[in-house]
Formats: C-alpha cells, sequence, structure tokens
C-alpha cells in the first residue's frame, strides 16, 4: 500500500516536472526559434514624411545697369545691396545651378527691339528692360514696381506653380486638368535612373536603295552633348541599327494634287505597332527604351510625306509618340534619276536627321515647350540642344518628382510592412530604407536652401534606395503562412504531446483537491 | 418662286460651309479623345493555370486571347504569356505543333511566332505574384517582367480550375482572391498601372473579384458563384473539348474588333449570355472611375498609340566631327563578326529530294490527311512508305 503510495507520488512529481519543463523551458524556446527577424526600421520619421512640405527657393540676383535708376534711388539702397561691379553683359561666368541672374537696363536703352521687354540668354541670364519709373518714387515703391515683371522673368526661366503641380501628379490629385497639361504629363518619360535610346534605320526596299548613314559620329556630335548636359539626371546608353525589309503597317495613299504619297494623321497611330514587333532592345536592363526610327519609303512609294490633322504638309516630315519615340520619313527620290544603277548609294544627311531627333528626344526627357509671355525672346538653345535655363527647369521638376516618387514608395513599404506581421525584413532592406529616409530629408533641406544640384543629386539617391528596397525579391507575403495554416501545422505536432500531460495535470489536481475534501471531512 | 430658290440656296450654302466646320470639330474631337482615356502603353498579362492533357482548352483559351491581342497590336514585349503546360507538343497531341480552337480544327491558335514567357512548372503562384508586383530577382530577363508604368493599361487574364474564393495553379497551390486584392493594391501604391481589366473563366469565376478594393479596376468573370463554367465543344480527332464557352463566344467577339474599331465594353459585357453560356458571366465596374461606355475595347485589348506631329525642329550646323578625332586610341582592327549557324538548315534542305519536299510542304497544309493511328507522325518526317533515305532531324517540335 505504502509502495502504491510512493509509486503513486512519484508519478505526479514526474507529470508536474514535465510539465514544468514544457512551460518554462519549451514555450519560450519555440517563440524564439519560429520568430521572423525583423530589422528596425524608423517608423516614425516615415510617417512624417507623409505630410512633407516641399519650400523650393531660388537664387535671384538682380542687377540694375547704370542709368536705370536716379541718383537719388540709388543713395537708397541699403548698402547691403549695392554691388557696383563693372560687370559686362557678356560675362561667361558659370552661374551656379538652379539660380538666375536678371539685368535691368534703362527704359530708353537701345540694347533691346521695341517691342522685346525681355530677352533670355542661353545661360541663365536675362536683360529686362525696366517698367517706366518716376524720378519721384522712392525705393520701395521702385522695387515694388520691378516685383511684378521679375516674377515674370523668373517663372519662365526656372519654375511656376504649374509645373510643380505636375510634377507632383502622382501624389497630388490634380483637379484642373486641361487637355494640354494632361498631354504634357503624359508625354514625358517617367523619372528613371537611366533610360535606352534606339536610332534605328528602316530600309524596306534594299535593291533600290543602299543607304550609308554615319550615325556614330552623328550621335557623338549631336546627341551626346546633350546627354552630357542631362547627365545628372540618369545614366544614358545609345545604340543603333539598321533593319532591312521592315514596312509600315499603314499604305499610304497616293495625292494626285501633289503627285506624292501621303500618310494621313489618323492612320500615323497605327504604323508603330507592326514596326515595334521587329525592334529589338536590351535585354540586360530594364530601363525604359525611347526608339528613334528612320524610315526611307521605298521607290514605288516615293515621295512620302506626313499630313498634319488639316491636311497640310508637315515640314519636318516626322511625328512621335509620347513615352515612345519618334519615327521621320526621310525622302530620297530626288537624290537619283530614273537611270541610275540600282542599287543607288545614298549618303543621309545627319545633321538635317539629327535636328529632328534631336527636338522629339527632348520633348521625350520632359523639357517641356516653354510658352513665354508677350514680349519675351528666347536664345536659341545652340549646338547642346539645350539652354542652362532649360535645364534647371528640369532638374527642379525632375527632384519635386523623385521626392514625391521616393516618399510614396517608403510611406507605402512601409504600411505594407506593419501590416503583414510575419514578413521578413533583412538587414539590407533597413539599411535601404534608412538610407532613403535619410536622402529624402537631406534633399528637402537643399531644395529649401536652394541648391538644385545637390538636391537632384539626394533625390536621386533617395529614390535609387527606395525603389531598391521596395522591389526586393524577398518581400513575398505568400511565403508567409496566414494564421489558420499555422494552425493547422501545429496542430498535429503538439496536440498528442500536449494531451497526456494536461490530463495527468488535471488528474493531479483533481486528486489534491478530493485529498483535501477528504481531510476536511475527516477534521470534522 | 424666287424667294425659295433663295431659301434652298442659303441652306445649301450654309450647309456647305458647316459640314468642314463639323468636320474638324470631329477630328478635333477624336484627336482629343486620344488624351481622353490616359493611357500610352498597354500590357497583357495571360496565365493558363492548369496542366494535364485534359486541360487542353484551358491552354487553348490563353492562346486565343492572346491571338486577339497580338492580332490588335500589343507586341510580344509587351504580353507576358504564362501557360502551364506543353499542349501543342505534348505527346498526346495528335496534331504537333498545333493549339485548335475550334472542332473541325479550323482556326490554329498556336501558329508559328507564339512567344511563351513563364511555360510549365514556372508558372507558380509565387512567380505570378512576383510578376505582378514587380519582385523579381535580379537576373530575371526583360521579357520576363511587367515593365508597366503609370500610364500603362493593363488586361489580365486567368483560366484554369477555380472554386469560391480560389484559384488552382499547377494542380496543387492556390492563389485566393485577397492575395490578387493584395497584389493589385501593391500595383496601385507603386502606380504600376493606369487601369486594369481582369477577365477570368473558370467555375465560381465572380468570387475572385469580390475583395477588389483598389481604384482603376474592372472585372469580368464567366460565372456567379455557385455556377460552373462549362467547355464548349469536344474534337472527336484531338479527344479532348477544345475551349470553353465564355471565351469562345469572346473570341467570336474579338475577331469582329479590329485596331480602329469603336466597340466599347458594354458590348463585352453582353458576351455570352446566359443562354448561350448556361452560366450567367458576370462583371465589376463600381471601381472603375469611367464610364464603361466609353471606354474602348482596344483600350485594353489593343495599342493604339497617340500620335503627336513634331512641329519643331533645332537646326544643327556644326558638322559632323571627322573620323579620325574619333576613334581615340590610334587604329583598332575591327574584324567582321558572324553567327554561327543555329540550324544547319541548310544541310537539312539539301538532304531533302524534292520529292520529299513536296510531301512535306504538302502534309503541312492538308491537315486531314488520314494516319494510321499506330505510326506517331510528325510533320516533315518522312512518310512510312517511302523507304531508304538518309534519316533527318524533323523539323518542329518533338523529339
Amino acid at each position: 500500500m505504502a509502495a502504491l503510495q510512493l509509486e503513486k507520488q512519484r508519478g505526479r512529481y514526474a507529470a508536474l516536472a514535465i510539465a514544468a519543463v514544457v512551460i518554462v523551458v519549451g514555450i519560450p524556446l519555440w517563440w524564439k526559434t519560429t520568430e521572423t527577424y525583423r530589422a528596425w526600421l524608423p517608423f516614425s520619421e516615415i510617417s512624417e514624411l507623409d505630410s512633407l512640405q516641399l519650400q523650393l527657393s531660388v537664387d535671384i540676383e538682380v542687377v540694375f545697369s547704370r542709368g536705370t535708376l536716379t541718383p537719388e534711388q540709388q543713395k537708397k539702397f541699403p548698402l547691403s545691396h549695392v554691388n557696383e561691379k563693372e560687370h559686362q553683359l557678356h560675362h561667361k561666368t558659370e552661374f551656379s545651378c538652379g539660380s538666375v541672374v536678371v539685368y535691368v537696363i534703362p527704359e530708353s536703352s537701345t540694347l533691346l527691339p521695341e517691342d522685346v521687354k525681355v530677352y533670355v540668354g542661353q545661360r541663365r541670364t536675362a536683360l529686362l528692360r525696366s517698367p517706366p519709373f518716376k524720378t519721384s518714387w522712392n525705393l520701395k515703391e521702385v522695387l515694388s514696381n520691378l516685383d511684378v515683371e521679375v516674377e515674370q522673368v523668373v517663372s519662365t526661366m526656372s519654375f511656376g506653380h504649374q509645373d510643380i503641380v505636375a510634377a507632383l501628379s502622382n501624389r497630388v490629385r490634380m483637379t484642373k486638368v486641361t487637355k494640354e497639361s494632361m498631354a504634357d504629363s503624359m508625354r514625358a518619360i517617367k523619372s528613371s535612373p537611366g533610360y535606352e535610346i534606339t536610332f534605328s534605320l528602316l530600309n524596306p526596299d534594299p535593291k533600290s536603295h543602299s543607304l550609308h548613314w554615319d550615325i556614330e559620329g552623328a550621335v557623338q556630335s549631336y546627341i551626346q552633348p546633350l546627354l552630357n548636359k542631362l547627365a545628372p539626371i540618369a545614366n544614358f546608353s545609345v545604340d543603333s541599327q539598321i533593319l532591312y525589309y521592315a514596312v509600315l503597317g499603314v499604305n499610304p495613299r497616293f495625292d494626285n494634287s501633289v503627285s506624292a504619297y501621303t500618310l494621313s494623321a489618323d492612320s500615323l497611330s497605327h504604323v508603330i505597332n507592326p514596326v515595334e514587333a521587329r525592334l529589338g532592345s536590351n535585354a540586360a536592363s530594364s530601363n525604359p527604351v525611347l526608339n528613334f526610327l528612320l524610315y526611307v519609303p521605298d521607290a514605288h512609294h516615293s515621295p512620302l510625306f506626313i499630313r498634319d490633322h488639316s491636311k497640310r504638309k508637315v515640314p519636318s516630315n516626322a511625328f512621335h509618340s509620347p513615352r515612345w519615340g519618334g519615327i521621320m520619313v526621310y525622302n530620297v527620290n530626288e537624290m537619283y534619276g530614273p537611270e541610275a544603277e540600282r542599287p543607288v548609294d545614298i549618303n543621309i544627311n545627319m545633321a538635317k536627321v539629327m535636328g529632328v531627333f534631336l527636338a522629339q528626344l527632348r520633348l521625350m526627357l520632359g523639357v517641356q515647350h516653354t510658352h513665354p509671355p508677350t514680349g519675351f525672346v528666347l536664345q536659341s538653345p545652340g549646338s547642346a540642344g539645350l539652354a542652362d535655363w532649360e535645364l534647371d527647369r528640369l532638374l527642379w521638376s525632375r527632384s519635386v518628382e523623385n521626392i514625391a516618387t521616393a516618399s510614396t514608395t517608403i510611406t507605402s513599404l512601409a504600411q505594407l510592412l506593419d501590416q503583414i506581421g510575419n514578413i521578413v525584413i533583412n538587414d539590407n532592406i533597413a539599411q535601404q530604407v534608412s538610407s532613403a529616409v535619410t536622402s529624402l530629408q537631406s534633399a528637402v533641406a537643399e531644395l529649401e536652401a536652394g541648391n538644385l544640384a545637390f538636391a537632384l543629386q539626394y533625390s536621386r539617391e533617395a529614390i535609387l534606395a527606395s525603389e531598391r528596397a521596395f522591389f526586393d525579391p524577398s518581400l513575398l507575403h505568400l511565403l508567409y503562412f496566414p494564421d489558420d495554416q499555422k494552425f493547422a501545422i501545429y496542430i498535429p505536432l503538439f496536440l498528442p504531446m500536449c494531451v497526456p500531460i494536461v490530463l495527468s495535470l488535471l488528474k493531479i489536481v483533481s486528486e489534491a483537491k478530493k485529498r483535501r475534501a477528504d481531510k476536511q471531512a475527516k477534521s470534522d | 418662286m424666287d424667294y425659295y430658290n433663295l431659301l434652298t440656296t442659303c441652306a445649301f450654302i450654309h450647309l456647305l460651309v458647316s459640314i468642314p466646320y463639323a468636320y474638324s470639330n470631329y477630328v478635333e474631337n477624336k484627336a482629343g479623345q486620344f488624351f481622353s482615356s490616359g493611357h500610352t502603353n498597354n500590357w497583357a498579362v495571360l496565365v493558363c493555370t492548369s496542366r494535364f492533357w485534359f486541360n487542353y482548352r484551358h491552354v487553348a483559351n490563353t492562346l486565343s486571347v492572346y491571338r486577339s491581342v497580338k492580332r490588335l497590336g500589343i507586341p510580344d514585349s509587351h504580353i507576358v504569356l504564362m501557360l502551364a503546360d506543353d499542349m501543342a507538343c505534348n505527346y498526346r497531341n495528335p496534331k504537333p505543333a498545333t493549339v485548335f480552337s475550334h472542332k473541325n480544327m479550323e482556326l490554329n491558335v498556336y501558329g508559328d511566332d507564339v512567344e511563351v514567357d513563364y511555360r510549365g512548372y514556372e508558372v507558380t503562384v509565387e512567380n505570378f505574384l512576383r510578376v505582378l508586383t514587380g519582385r523579381l530577382p535580379p537576373s530575371t530577363p526583360r521579357s520576363k517582367r511587367l515593365l508597366s508604368d503609370d500610364r500603362s493599361n493593363i488586361l489580365i487574364y486567368l483560366t484554369g480550375h477555380g472554386g469560391n474564393g480560389f484559384l488552382k495553379f499547377q494542380d496543387s497551390e492556390e492563389i485566393s482572391n485577397m492575395e490578387l486584392a493584395d497584389a493589385f493594391e501593391q500595383m496601385w501604391q507603386k502606380r504600376r498601372y493606369n487601369e486594369l481589366l481582369f477577365i477570368i473563366d473558370t467555375c465560381q469565376g465572380a468570387s475572385m473579384y469580390e475583395r477588389f478594393y483598389s481604384p482603376n479596376l474592372m472585372a469580368l468573370a464567366s460565372s456567379q458563384v455557385g455556377e460552373d463554367s462549362l467547355s464548349h465543344q469536344p474534337d472527336l480527332a484531338i479527344g479532348v473539348h477544345l475551349m470553353d464557352k465564355y471565351t469562345f463566344y469572346l473570341l467570336e467577339f474579338l475577331e469582329e474588333v479590329h485596331p480602329a474599331s469603336q466597340a466599347n465594353m458594354n458590348d463585352l459585357f453582353k458576351v455570352c449570355p446566359q443562354s448561350q453560356c448556361v452560366s450567367t458571366p458576370g462583371h465589376r465596374t463600381d471601381l472603375f472611375q469611367r464610364n464603361p461606355g466609353s471606354v474602348l475595347i482596344t483600350d485594353f485589348f489593343g495599342s493604339v498609340r497617340k500620335v503627336e506631329i513634331t512641329k519643331d525642329t533645332i537646326n544643327l550646323t556644326s558638322s559632323l566631327k571627322p573620323l579620325i578625332q574619333r576613334s581615340g586610341s590610334g587604329d583598332m582592327q575591327i574584324e567582321s563578326l558572324t553567327y554561327v549557324d543555329q540550324l544547319p538548315v541548310a544541310e537539312i534542305i539539301h538532304q531533302l529530294t524534292p520529292d520529299q519536299f513536296l510531301v512535306c510542304s504538302r502534309r503541312w497544309t492538308e491537315q486531314s490527311v488520314r494516319v494510321s493511328p499506330s505510326v506517331y507522325v510528325q510533320p516533315c518526317e518522312k512518310p512510312p512508305y517511302v523507304d531508304s533515305s538518309p534519316s533527318h532531324a524533323p523539323l518542329c517540335c518533338g523529339g
């Protein structure tokens, strides 16, 4: 009897010991080993990014040339503003990126023709004919009068409200969408770390035409300067190809009045698709591709002209498609007579071709048409293809766009990681997110200070880091089991083990209760 | 009399004057319409999720949508085609290298320029979600990626076996409607689409779009919850059902659409009513911002590019840099490179005698040539009754 009691005692202790081990050691061990690794993310700073306030400041320098102000007004200028420098108007100083210098010349000056109020130069400078001043005005009135004019100049040369809103169209719903602004926003390609530009020569009739184009030289001379200037924005890679027996998908119609073949504007949109199937692309990168096609019509369909919507001939004989590229038709029928030996050797005039492609490239990359107010004259961009202030405009909108996109990416990533509790956050993702957040904060600070070059650089780093973090292949929520599936996995493992433990514990408890009840009954 | 004459001439002149005005208005409107849809490029993701020979119809479904989409203009580089099994070169296919969509083998939807991006066991739920969200490993080639941007209209077509709230992939895993809705939300967060059209042809297909919550989504399904989508016709020569009813009538509808067509989504909703389809097709447009009546079919199925005339050019006057200046480090010997012959076509063609060549090409076109069932014939292999010629590699799938 006593031996049985001892056995039972030993059994009770064993059960209690096992239960103790399971609870004290087993459960924490299981918890720790099935925990998902989540590196720390700066969630508080990310939520701050959600309500980002951008402040952009432009450095403007207004230089009054001699004779603009009366001596009294000149005297009234606070000393800190006066800088008597002998500036020559053709000064070749490099003004810092993003700044604007306005030279104010006297109203009666003959530097600018009669009806021209402002002359905008290539390098971030502008000449402004001063509005009529009364000699009795004091300084404040003079300056306030000038303010409006200077603001007009600056909004042409750097940015206006509309441009910034368009750049932010990702995050801010554009309420008033004019057809033109929507067309503008659709035409320019999205900001991306790199672009590929492909030049293709389409020769549908190699039997008649043997075409030679010096594409390497043309790219080096005409396109590369523009790309070098745009280097702070993105990396560019240029390639070229020649396609033989490539036809346009549309049959041109013969127009008797001009005895030439014509393509109407409506049929142009069906031209691109059959050709695109034949164009190759660099499979190694996922950068957006801009295609520029030069089509030389075959001998039976020459000359070929493009007509616009009002049936007029298009002087450039070219058209472009937003975010895709452009096509130019180059007629060669005038270069040889009917008696020439086929195939005819033809050298393509690359200057003319590249002029068109350069204009299309500018549009594709987002260099908007500036519609300056009346009285403004803009100096032509010259060989680089891009004036400095046009570049500045692009940089302003690009940095704002980059900042907007990067902050949207980071906030939505943080939201995703918050919502799905069991996604593993690796160290590299956490590092990318942190660096994106710091770059964003620096970019915003630089924009506020007006340092455009640094702001663009930081915004580019921010967008690269945020994209890399967001598109990391390890962040796939499918790979992590939902809760009810977890339940289904653990039950067959733990239930057979837990049932005896729980039952024995219950039995111990009930026996202890019974003994206490017996003792109570005995003592009574 | 004179007065009436005057009136009619006046009216006539007025009409003459106003017609060109109305026409130019019409042209302007058409030009304006180009920018009303808000997209500049089109993508399509077409997925067939079932394997095994008896699911031939799912592959035929996907390939017929692929064919329509290509015909209407979307290039291969913008189509992600995922086929879970290879029916065309399946060893049970009596007509190798073909997938038919209509009995009597009228329409071969496989053709000779099909580009399948994900095939066989690569079609998994994980890969499908990776394609949608863009979270692919960096080594993935361009053709396997969905490189859409915020101005892309995407068409997503799924077919296979499904149930209430899930779609079966490869007979071994499922994707639930919640996962799909989350994937679309992630696409929206990253602005990977402008508008998205989701078509699903499975049993209880409507359950798959119940949980969508992202904007600019339109969904069509072949059957409601609790209903089965049925297959259309079996073909006695091939031995399996060739197409599903919904996609069959969808293909019939799409064959009438051409790139300049003005058919809109309301016509698409009417495809395959219950009298034809037995199941009730459903659609969901509450998340879509535009009116379905103003959405053209070609906005999703085709690729109509927006075009603008280039008005300005830049005057380039500087001449090209001469050749000597450009090649920096002296003369480089550039040897001309040639490609290795990938397919020794010349050898094959030389090996075929003229008679064999004729038989070969004839056999390829006349599909109704009866072959004895015990002989496994591939097109362009030597027929059994011609003896002793040098054997050569068959020119199509198999082997």
